[in-house]
């Protein structure tokens, strides 16, 4: 017996060998390279010297200044901050839509259903630039909306809502590029659900309100979670919106690193700084794994 | 002394159908029964014969297609479910997997908003009454399937229903367990005065608990009565067989009425009431049960039934009788089992009253 499930457990992780190696490839490698760039000297030209340096993630917290001293610098910790804030104000958003809307999804007829999933996939088939791109068509001025309002005499010609490059700006775009990353996780647990539980819900009088609030909503808490996490992980790096939709007036960390990469060309600081986010996002998914134990402690306790 | 009985439940010409994009399936026709306050009803059939289906159109989860339904005399029909004083125990307990057992005993009292400190009590209440008060902390996960049964039962009376509609609730339980819970359901009805409407398939369950019990088959209510009722004089050939064993024998009439006599094809007469429009020399078919059958020893030359099968229970056994045309099962009493053994040529004799014409 005992031999056996030795043998069983050698057995998956050979089957799985191709994975770890793909997994190894493809996401551990880029790690490392980029954890190794961190620890580089910058070049100006581009790439790295090769040269052990921390001046990386020094930069992240201080500068040095004219008379080559080191001092203090908030400026990249107020745009980890800012873009804190906008990744979880995203992320709040997108559950507030996303929610109803799973729920609006996995009430109807199996047909229906598949169709409203595969109109939620639909944005993935198009590029992500491309998508914002139209959202600058129709937030921008004498764009979609503002035309539209001209249209009914609500603004005159002259005047603008001045809707772009702004922090709602960003959001919307956040919000929209990230949705569908919230709802088909919450959707999925609402799927899982067994729709009898709700059937005993009504029938111990319960409403409509109720039924979501006792029921479903605490039902569908993973599909929340992983959606929150696979909606805030994203924003929080995200540079497409924030440059394109926000003009990139003020700054956010994807776009940040992006610059280091690309005009700055200042690798090891752009990589220290990915390692730092890195490392954020880990933070988080611990706290948020730790939360979830203290619930489940807390619910079997009660 | 005869108590004025109060309708708790009428059905009035229900008729359910289910259309979906291109069958439609008739669950329920037409059918009408009433059930007593303060009654351990049941409604018992084969699977699929529509029980589930009443069930829930008593409690509100399936629209009407036809017909009314009176709770108390008051029409429910258009009161959704969180409207109607019935509960529900599941066949599946459907126990809220993220509430512990409390809290989904406490989980209606909360919905109509009753204060807390009666919502304790009556929760531990309820819990005491089904045992499960050491309980009270555990989720549904952590309790076996007796236990989660009990907990379904404490979830649906925790609000004093007026009705209580109970769905096949002993069926995943095995078989020790299932007959011990029939007991304690009965008792507790009999304590909470609250009337049940009790679903099965199992005849043995429906015979034991119920105060009254409706046999339905493929949508249609085959008789309403009380065990002794339907056990003894079945109205038909389908109850007679679905519930206990019975003999259902081909013979002719000789006369009809009160003391009207017909012979079988085993060549015996029996006295019994004929209906009237049955007429001299009509094929009938007559039912009775195995054991009401009296067999007595006889010899080849004079009787052509002999004991063709022979299975040892135990307490008693069943003989299979064989005549050239017929098989007719009896029940050979513990005092007998000594008396006959297979291939012996016997004679058989109907009690009065224990044979019947049946339809
Ligand atoms: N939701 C439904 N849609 C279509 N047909 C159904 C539905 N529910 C039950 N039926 C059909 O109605 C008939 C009666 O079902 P049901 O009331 O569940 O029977 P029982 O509980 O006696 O086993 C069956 O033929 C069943 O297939
Ligand atoms: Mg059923």
């Amino acid at each position: 017996m005992n031999i056996q499930g030795e043998n069983k457990t050698q057995n998956r992780i050979y089957s799985l060998l191709p994975l770890w190696i793909v997994v190894g490839i493809f996401m551990i490698g880029p790690l490392l390279v980029m954890a190794v760039v961190s620890l580089m000297e910058s070049n100006v030209y581009g790439g790295v010297h090769f040269k052990f340096s921390l001046s990386g993630y020094r930069q992240i917290l201080f500068d040095t200044n004219l008379f080559d001293e080191i001092e203090f610098n908030p400026a990249y910790l107020i745009i980890i901050g800012r873009s804190f804030m906008l990744a979880l104000v995203a992320t709040f958003i997108s559950l507030l839509i996303g929610f109803p809307a799973a729920y609006f999804i996995s009430r109807q007829s199996n047909r229906v259903k598949n169709i409203l999933i595969f109109l939620v996939t639909i944005p993935f088939w198009t590029n992500l630039l491309i998508r914002t791109f139209a959202w600058i068509i129709i937030l921008g001025k004498g764009g979609v909306i503002e035309s539209s309002f001209n249209f009914f005499g609500l603004l005159d010609e002259e005047s603008s809502l001045n809707l772009m490059y702004t922090n709602s700006a960003i959001l919307i775009g956040l919000v929209y590029s990230y949705l569908p990353l919230m709802v088909l996780p919450i959707y999925a647990s609402m799927e899982k659900m067994d729709l009898r539980l709700l059937e005993a819900a009504t029938d111990l009088y319960s409403n409509r309100i109720e039924l979501i609030r006792k029921i479903i909503l605490p039902l569908s808490m993973p599909g929340i979670i992983g959606g929150s996490i696979l909606v805030f992980v994203p924003c929080l790096g995200a540079f497409i919106a924030p440059d394109l939709l926000g003009g990139g007036k003020k700054l956010l960390l994807g776009s940040l690193i992006q610059f280091q990469f690309s005009y700055a060309r200042n690798w090891p600081f752009g990589a220290a700084m990915a390692m730092f986010l890195l490392a954020l996002v880990i933070l988080v998914l611990i706290f948020n794994a730790r939360l979830n134990r203290k619930h489940r402690e807390y619910a079997s306790q009660k | 002394m005869t108590l004025k009985k109060v309708n708790a439940i009428e059905v009035k010409n229900v008729t359910k159908v289910y259309r979906s994009s291109n069958t439609e399936t008739r669950a329920l026709r037409n059918a009408n029964l009433t059930i007593y306050d303060n009654e351990f009803f049941t409604l018992l059939g084969p699977s699929g014969c529509g029980k589930t289906t009443l069930l829930r159109l008593i409690a509100g989860f399936e629209d009407i297609t036809e017909g009314s339904i009176n709770l108390f005399d008051q029409e429910i029909v258009n009161l959704p479910p969180n409207k109607r004083p019935v509960n529900t125990v599941f066949q599946q307990y459907s126990l809220f997997p993220h509430l512990d057992v409390y809290e989904n005993v406490a989980f209606g009292l909360r919905r109509l908003k009753k204060d807390e400190s009666l919502t304790k009590k009556r929760t531990m209440e309820v819990l005491e009454l089904v045992q499960m008060k050491d309980y009270a902390t555990r989720k549904p996960n952590q309790l076996s399937g007796g236990q989660q049964q009990r907990v379904a039962l404490a979830r649906a009376l925790a609000p004093e229903p007026k009705v209580l509609l109970l769905d096949e609730p002993l069926s995943a339980l095995d078989l020790k367990l299932r007959q011990a819970m029939r007991y304690e359901l009965k008792t507790l009805q009999r304590e909470t005065g609250i009337t049940f409407v009790f679903v099965t398939h199992d005849q043995e369950e429906a015979l034991t608990m119920s105060d009254r019990i409706a046999v339905i088959n493929e949508g249609e209510i085959q008789q309403i009565g009380e065990p002794e009722q339907i056990y003894e004089s079945p109205s038909n050939k389908f109850v007679a067989n679905f519930i206990g064993e019975a003999n259902l024998l081909s013979g002719f009439c000789k006369t009809n009425g009160e003391n009207g006599l017909c012979e079988l094809y085993t060549g015996h007469s029996i006295n019994l009431f004929v209906p009237s429009h049955i007429k001299q020399n009509d094929k009938v078919t007559i039912f009775i049960r195995p054991e009401r059958i009296k067999i007595v020893k006889s010899s080849k030359d004079k009787s052509q039934l002999s004991i063709s099968e022979f299975t040892y229970l135990g307490n008693a056994a069943t003989i299979q009788l064989k005549s050239n045309e017929q098989i007719i099962n009896v029940n050979l009493p513990i005092e007998d089992l000594k008396v006959f053994k297979k291939g012996d040529y016997v004679d058989i004799e109907f009690p009065k009253g224990s044979a019947q014409v049946i339809d």
